[in-house]
């Protein structure tokens, strides 16, 4: 299949129309879309974070009924994680990897398009059981039969969503490590690779181990539906709590996914900003290899109250503990960079100072959890909703908020608003503490996740947390404005953007050419990483 | 391999991602309206199969015909070896799950629902009567399930021993056609690979036949409890498996007979030899833990 004779392999020759997104095989253009995409999913499942903050403003049942309350609450969750987060690291790998590692592109964009397009139609396939017989799935995103089992019509569309995703991630994944292992540029060793290409390697290794385990899983649930089998039932020999054991060997490798490439950024980040090179590289590496191997480990810490011998709750246990070892190497690395250094404050480096506090307070409620005895307190409780928030939201999210205001001038051309930037750092960052912190209080004086209503007792916190809630809605709006302003025009941006910023990505023209590096560079040891 | 990075490869912009995205799409949502009752969505599944099956046969063609123009040098060659053996390794992930169903079967749920260890009380307050035993002819509630009981299952040394001899030659003989290629015996090559297709189609004929047997005379069904569900899934996953990698083989056949290869440059044919192994590998795991032990 060929469009248009004058097509050269090497050119500098875009596409053009609407085939130019349908049918790319460039990886800037396919990043772009990944991102363009992540955003869109990002505010549906915000939408959904906004209701279900509505319906908790207040004690006693205000705007939704239970049943569409607990849709949104899986919705959101399914959504963020695979729509918004996962997506987003995946844009932002396609636009930097190939640039950092001094390639022309990924090492097979067609199957780079393909990843990419089959999101849109998993997501409408997921989408649409909102207006089905029975409604969308509500039995939360873990999906654990026999509650998920009774769902209406949406089960199947959630099985076969799921492994739609299932199949753009590995692909993806195939994609990723085959670019960074075969692509990069003479002289680009392994241990000169930017820090960000680091934590997709390993990340890319946890979705091809992680995913397909997800999608047997399902599939397995999907037969218990609708062929009669019994790998989720006692009464025919099986056991639900399989399920859950196979879901968190996925899922718990899946919290890293979305994490990872976060540290990545951010590693990227503070040297830039702190005008020093990244203290600790080498056990940079070494500690997030550390935590991806230990992740598939550890998973029935995510189960401590379903019921397992003795053994297994101290296991799990101590197992959880071990990977807050490579998690403090990662984190006073990031200190001992900024230590002495030449700091400035701008909003990449702002999201990520932010991130790096933090993150570490959602580390550490993730170790209070880690306790056996401890998590039967909080299991299901508003804590662990506190928690995981804490490392996705200011972690995760920051991690990319920081990463796309990074390097928006390097793909635009352009500088963005900084005044815009830090209005919408600050709002956030005041107004993520002000949603989530409270849920720690609500967690540990007992409220229940996933309910709609509660008691009386709890209203104050609750109050403060969905006021935050909608300021950090609001203010997400900022970076739209941003990113469009940034887009069509501002000041010219110079090819190294920012005073500190060392690698191959920041010796290209901003905006880079078509395809990036057509001759491939030579790297040394000073020009490798920052 | 540094010197041949002169110039890259870069594909032109290709529609089959896009239809490829569709056709699943179809098939999906076919699928699901399908099993929520709907004859319908039969045939939209039916269209989106047809549609990947396009999409395989389109995009294969066009990069068979890339390479036939030389378009590929080396560093391609390497990142579809990348993405060859990391595409096996997901497949080898997806069977985990399913193996993992089965030990976590034989050895916790079924142990406990006996009344083994922790699981006392569930034994004595559920099923009282339910003893543990694999395979689990009576599983614990037989009235939760219709028509679940058998008395026998599939021996090992019948026609699964047969069959694992028949795999074993087959990942023999795929080597053969491999050595025959790199000795530049075209002829040898066809033959060989003619060998492991047969072997391979014989497998799964052997396959279906003790299917059809287990179903209508023994009474194992994928109802049959964990013993019927986990049996079914892997051996059936893993069929499904042996016959796209006949069909692969076929199509390397097809493509050997045209002389598409060369002893240096062969890697359609060695990605599909690798797929061949991998099902040969899972078998074995399949023969010891599903059948034999």
């Amino acid at each position: 299949m060929s469009y248009g004779a004058g097509h050269d392999d090497n050119h500098d020759h875009k596409p053009t129309g609407i085939g130019r997104w349908l049918f790319s095989t460039n990886h800037k253009d396919i990043g772009t879309m990944y991102l363009i995409f992540a955003l869109i999913m990002f505010f549906i499942g915000g939408a959904m974070a906004m209701v279900i903050r509505a319906e908790l403003f207040q004690p006693g049942l205000q705007f939704v009924n239970p049943q569409f309350f607990n849709q949104m609450t899986t919705m959101h969750a399914l959504i963020m994680i695979f729509g918004a987060l996962m997506p987003a690291g995946v844009g932002l790998a396609n636009w930097m990897i190939p640039m950092m590692i001094g390639a022309p592109d990924m090492a097979l964009p067609r199957m780079n398009n393909m990843s990419f397009w089959i999101l849109p139609f998993a997501f409408i396939l997921l989408l649409s059981t909102l207006f089905m017989d029975g409604g969308a799935p509500a039995g939360g995103w873990t999906m654990y039969p026999p509650l998920t089992l009774q769902l209406g019509n949406a089960f199947p569309f959630l099985i076969f969503t799921i492994h739609l995703l299932g199949i753009s991630s590995i692909l993806g994944a195939i994609n990723i490590i085959a670019t960074i292992f075969n692509m990069r540029a003479p002289g680009m060793t392994f241990m000169r690779l930017p820090l960000f290409v680091w934590t997709w390697i390993i990340t890319a290794f946890l979705l091809i181990a992680a995913m397909p385990v997800f999608a047997g899983a399902v599939t397995m649930m999907l037969t218990d539906k609708f062929f009669d089998t019994s790998f989720f039932s006692a009464a025919g020999g099986g056991d639900p709590v399989l399920f859950q054991h196979l879901f968190w060997f996925f899922g718990h490798p899946e919290v890293y996914i979305l994490i990872l490439p976060a540290f990545g950024i951010v590693s990227q980040i503070l040297p830039t900003f702190a005008r020093k090179p990244l203290f600790g590289y080498a056990s940079m590496v070494y500690a997030t290899a550390a935590i991806a191997f230990l992740s598939f480990f550890v998973w029935a810490h995510h189960m401590f109250t379903v019921g397992m011998p003795l053994a297994g709750e101290l296991y799990f246990m101590y197992a959880t503990m071990a990977i807050a070892v490579p998690t403090g190497v990662k984190i006073f690395n990031w200190i001992a960079t900024l230590w002495k250094g030449s700091m400035t404050f701008e909003t990449p480096m702002l999201f990520s100072l932010a991130f790096i506090v933090l993150f570490t307070i959602g580390g550490f409620t993730g170790l209070m959890m880690g306790i056996t005895p401890v998590d039967f307190q909080y299991h299901d409780t508003y804590f662990i909703v506190a928690h995981f928030h804490y490392v996705l939201v200011p972690g995760a999210i920051f991690g990319v908020m920081a990463g796309i205001y990074f390097w928006l001038p390097k793909w635009t051309g352009h500088m963005y608003n900084e005044t815009l930037g830090k209005w919408h750092f600050w709002l956030s960052a005041v107004s993520v503490n002000v949603l989530f912190f409270p849920q720690h209080f609500l967690g540990l004086a007992g409220m229940p996740r996933r309910i709609p209503d509660y008691n009386v007792q709890f209203a104050d916190w609750n109050m403060v947390s969905s006021l935050g809630g909608f300021v950090f809605g609001l203010s997400q709006l900022l970076l739209v404005v941003v990113v469009i302003q940034c887009v069509r025009g501002g000041q010219k941006a110079t090819d190294q953007v920012w005073e500190g910023a060392h690698g191959l990505e920041w010796t290209l023209p901003s905006p880079p050419p078509f395809h990036s590096f057509t001759t491939p560079p030579q790297v040394t040891e000073a020009t490798a990483h920052s | 391999m540094s010197d041949s990075n002169s110039t890259y490869f870069i594909p032109d912009p290709s529609r089959w991602p896009l239809v490829g995205s569709i056709a699943l799409f179809l098939t999906f949502i076919g699928a699901s309206t399908m099993l929520n009752g709907s004859g319908f969505g039969t045939f939209i599944m039916g269209i989106g199969i047809a549609v990947v099956v396009y999409m395989f046969a389109g995009w294969f063609a066009e990069v068979i015909g890339e390479s036939l123009q030389g378009k590929y040098n080396q560093q391609v060659d390497v990142s579809f070896r990348w993405g060859m053996s990391w595409f096996i390794f997901s497949e080898v992930m997806f069977f985990a799950a399913f193996f993992g169903a089965l030990f976590y079967a034989r050895q916790l749920s079924v142990p406990w629902l006996s009344g083994e260890g922790a699981g006392a009380l569930t034994n004595m307050l559920l099923w009282p009567d339910f003893v543990m035993d694999w395979p689990i002819l009576a599983i614990p509630d037989e009235n939760a399930f219709i028509d679940s009981l058998f008395y026998e299952t599939i021996p090992a040394w019948g026609v699964p021993a047969l069959n694992t001899a028949i795999l074993l030659s087959s990942g023999a003989t795929v080597t053969f056609a491999h050595w025959a290629l790199k000795n530049g015996n075209n002829r040898a090559l066809c033959w060989w690979l003619f060998a492991t297709v047969l072997l391979g189609f014989t497998f799964v004929y052997f396959q279906a036949g003790e299917y059809y047997h287990a179903y209508t005379e023994l009474n194992v069904k994928f109802s049959s409890g964990i013993y019927g569900s986990t049996f079914y899934m892997l051996t059936g996953f893993h069929g499904f498996h042996v016959t796209m990698g006949a069909t692969m083989l076929t199509v390397i056949l097809i493509r050997s007979m045209k002389g598409h290869f060369t002893e240096h440059n062969h890697f359609g044919f060695e990605a599909v030899a690798w797929y061949w192994h991998f099902v040969d590998v899972v078998w074995l795991g399949l023969f010891i833990f599903v059948y034999w032990l």
